[in-house]
């Protein structure tokens, strides 16, 4: 594997991890919001 | 050294060829029925709840659509319109496509059941399963019928959406089943006519490569006449407003007007297939405008009547 190709693999998989994240917080929000309304409810 | 510009199979996947996975332009449609779905049904839902059953719709319909973007992935490469997908360009493994497939559709329905309602929760996994395997698997390469049946896929959402807030199925929620389900041939069919060719190639029997131009223009027309009554079947059952009705006569009709050109043109006019690229393009919409009126209608009544 070439250094760009390298390079090229790790932006990928740093992309791939922040959206990830940023769709597991999310969900986080989402069954906290859940679980305060059905607790309302 | 040389540089080529042939692809590297190995090139890692980025998270767009994931969103790519779950076809976003469809996603958008659905989530528009099903959301007018949930805004036109009697009765409330907690906006969090209201939301949380559009995004497991939509994320149902991505399962899905990664699904058959797994099965499909041979089908894909032979096709120019699909060609640029992340699996026929082996930006992705296959396996991952199936796995990020199964991962949406049961994460979507088991959220559904425990957020929202269990009633919505199995619709939403019978129109998976619908989508994935009785239209993908077993119709589409078998039979020029396949997108009548498989349109019953795309009829699910607003249905879905009207029983997240009601609970039960009524007559309502299945006359908007209808509409989508008679909506779904001449829209499809439409953009069959164009890129026929590209079907054939690839061994999908699809109307006009089996049964010939002339009968896919009749049978656009049967289904765009058959829309228009089923369009206005929930103002005639007392579902709906004049708004909605009127809508939908206006809608349907034009509908059935700009279906006559294609129905009764004859193969080989030169015009690189004007009136059917309008059908097609307007059907699209088509459908968000008589969603749109059937949530304004809803709205309309209850403000005056409340």
């Amino acid at each position: 594997m070439t250094p760009e190709e390298l390079a090229q693999l790790k932006k990928a998989r740093r992309g791939r991890n922040i959206a990830l994240g940023l769709i597991l917080l999310g969900f986080v929000v989402l069954f906290y919001a859940i679980t305060i309304v059905k607790m309302v409810d | 050294m040389t540089v080529t510009t042939v692809h590297n199979p190995a090139l890692p996947s980025e998270w767009r060829d994931y969103l790519a996975l779950t076809k976003p332009r469809v996603m958008s449609l659905v989530v528009f029925t099903g959301l007018a779905g949930l805004l036109a049904a009697p009765g409330h839902i907690h906006p969090v709840l209201g939301f949380t059953a559009v995004l497991c719709i939509a994320m149902g319909a991505g399962g899905a659509g990664a699904l058959n973007q797994w099965w499909e992935a041979d089908i894909d490469a032979q096709m120019k319109r699909t060609l640029r997908r992340p699996l026929p360009q082996g930006r992705l493994r296959r396996g991952d496509a199936r796995d990020f497939g199964v991962a949406l559709s049961a994460g979507s329905v088991g959220i559904m059941g425990v957020a929202v309602g269990w009633l919505a929760a199995a619709i939403l996994a019978a129109s998976i399963l619908y989508y994935a395997v009785l239209y993908t698997v077993w119709l589409k390469p078998r039979t020029p019928q396949n997108i009548v049946i498989g349109g019953g896929a795309g009829a699910f959402p607003p249905l879905i959406g009207w029983v997240a807030v009601t609970g039960e199925i009524t007559a309502m929620p299945l006359l908007l089943f209808a509409i989508v389900f008679m909506w779904t041939p001449p829209h499809f069919w439409a953009l069959a006519l164009f890129v026929k060719s590209d079907y054939a190639k690839a061994g999908i029997p699809m109307m006009p490569v089996v049964a010939g131009d002339g009968a896919t223009r009749r049978q656009i027309l049967i289904y765009s006449v058959l829309l228009l009554p089923i369009s206005l079947a929930p103002w005639w059952i007392g579902g709906t407003g004049a708004i909605y009705g009127l809508a939908a006569l206006a809608l349907s009709g034009l509908f059935l007007l700009l279906s006559l050109p294609v129905a009764f043109r004859r193969a080989g006019g030169g015009e690189a297939m004007a009136p059917e690229k309008r059908l097609f393009a307007y059907s699209v919409i088509y459908l968000f405008a008589l969603f749109t009126a059937l949530v304004a209608d809803h709205y309309f009544v209850a403000g005056v009547f409340a």
